[in-house]
């Protein structure tokens, strides 16, 4: 049986574990991406400050990618960024 | 066997509560089920039980209190009928797929419109494919006897979905017949102490009731409904053979009646199922093989039961107090499904009758006999309505 299975699940689909949404990657609903261009990217952390999904990655103040198991492609850290460093790109298009 | 009394169905199914004494009851009365509550609510103020009784502004509420209580891992009684029904409608799936066994009477009585107070079993029929559990009496004690083994089917581990004992409005709720009431101890020790599964009290073993299943998982979870109706099938025969043990009174999911050397047979669903048995009498004692076959058990469906009794016969008469405007009724569908791996299956026929509480008489009922012994009458038909 398929560890998903419909037998192998809790009855009712209830959640017998705390914490467990950390599992959930919600990042599989994006339709566009979000890619930053560290050329022109100052660090200024806007769009830390405005992603809703926290999914701005920053490492000793710097702001160094995003978290794509979360983030939904919003695309408000593209519109807030000052400097125009991200784009939002199609997922699945190269 | 304490002495013989005389009560109505709805205050068999308040006294066999108080024996259970449930932690939860959360209810809002309605015709004509109000009996149960009322009675209930008596019980409570006077100490006779120490059930959490919640007064809910709606029915909406009600179920969703007794969800919230079952989930949390009290054991859950309520009760309903008609509109209160189907303002449920929305916390039946909800609690079907939340595995909350919760016991509910339904004092079958019609749907508006036009609004009336009266029997037929429409309103259960709403529940038809929600995932509850539902089980009919024919009697006040079929009534109580089948609450003290809702309880147990409901329950059982391999089943944990909810039940409606359903009983015909007024024709058994409200009419006083001759009941035998078993002794507190008997019940407490066939029902036994509930056995919560995970409840949500105890922070020990944190859990997460009814989130949310997107298409990934959806399909996956109500199929557990399905394993657990199929489960229910042999926990209800189980339970059935220990309260026979228990009280000498033998149940079945279906029963049948004269049906061995029959040719045509009757089959219904609440207090209708002894006026066919007393109208097989009259055929038989004019030499004519006809039987006829009681359905206890609606969901799930006892279809290999069913077809046991259909095989060999020439036809079928399969009587629904509800219509489904269009096409057959819910009963003679399930009955027409029993059949649709047999050969040579009997002619089987609907008979719709007494919608909103029209009284079906004896004679009607030989009439739909020699319909079908004559090989006449459509698939659907209306018995009795003036056209």
């Amino acid at each position: 049986m398929a560890d998903n299975g419909s037998g192998s699940l809790a009855a009712g689909g209830m959640i017998t574990e705390a914490g467990s949404s950390k599992k959930y990657k919600t990042g599989e609903w994006r339709s566009e991406r979000p890619e930053v261009d560290k050329e022109k990217c100052t660090n200024c952390l806007t769009c830390w400050i405005y992603c809703p999904d926290n999914s701005i990655i920053v490492e000793n103040e710097k702001m160094v990618g995003f978290k794509y198991t979360h983030c939904k492609g919003c695309g408000i850290c593209a519109n807030q960024c000052p400097v125009k460093a991200i784009t939002m790109k199609e997922e699945g298009v190269e | 066997m304490s002495e013989p009394m005389a009560v109505n169905g709805d205050m068999a199914i308040a006294m066999a509560w108080k024996q259970i004494n449930p932690d939860v009851v959360a209810a809002y009365p309605i015709t004509p089920q109000t009996i149960i509550v009322e009675a209930y609510s008596d019980f409570v103020a006077d100490g006779l039980v120490d059930t959490e009784y919640v007064c809910a502004e709606s029915e909406h509420s009600a179920l969703s209190i007794c969800v919230g209580s079952s989930a949390a891992g009290a054991r859950v009684a309520t009760a309903t009928a008609s509109a209160g029904l189907a303002f449920m409608w929305e916390m039946l799936y909800v609690s079907a797929s939340m595995r909350t066994p919760i016991v509910m009477a339904v004092a079958n009585r019609t749907l508006s419109g036009p609004i009336n107070i009266h029997c037929d079993h429409s309103d259960a029929m709403g529940g038809r494919d929600s995932g509850w559990l539902q089980i009919f009496g024919e009697n006040v004690q079929e009534a109580y006897d089948n609450t003290l083994m809702a309880f147990r089917i409901a329950e059982n581990m391999k089943v944990r979905l909810p039940i409606m004992t359903c009983l015909d409005g007024f024709i058994i709720t409200h009419a006083l017949e001759r009941f035998e009431l078993l002794e507190d101890e008997k019940v407490k020790a066939f029902v036994g102490p509930y056995q919560p599964l995970r409840p949500l009290l105890d922070v020990k073993t944190p859990t997460t009731y009814g989130p949310i299943a997107m298409p990934e998982y959806y399909y996956e979870i109500k199929y557990q409904i399905v394993t657990a109706m199929m489960n229910a099938m042999d926990v209800a025969r189980q339970v059935m053979a220990e309260f026979a043990e228990l009280t000498g009174r033998k149940y079945d999911l279906v029963e049948g009646y004269r049906t061995e050397d029959a040719e045509y047979l009757m089959v219904a669903m609440g207090s209708t199922a002894g006026t066919v048995r007393f109208v097989v009498d009259q055929l038989r004692a004019q030499g004519k093989k006809v039987g006829a076959v009681k359905v206890r058990l609606f969901r799930p469906f006892p279809a290999d039961d069913m077809a046991k009794f259909l095989k060999g016969k020439k036809a079928v008469a399969v009587l629904d107090r509800a219509m489904s405007p269009g096409t057959g009724a819910p009963l003679y569908m399930d009955v027409l499904e029993s059949a649709s791996r047999m050969k040579d299956a009997p002619t089987i026929s609907n008979y719709v009758y007494g919608l909103g509480g029209r009284d079906i008489m004896p004679g009607q009922l030989s009439t739909v006999f020699e319909e079908i012994m004559a090989g006449k009458g459509e698939r659907v038909n209306y018995l009795g309505v003036r056209l």
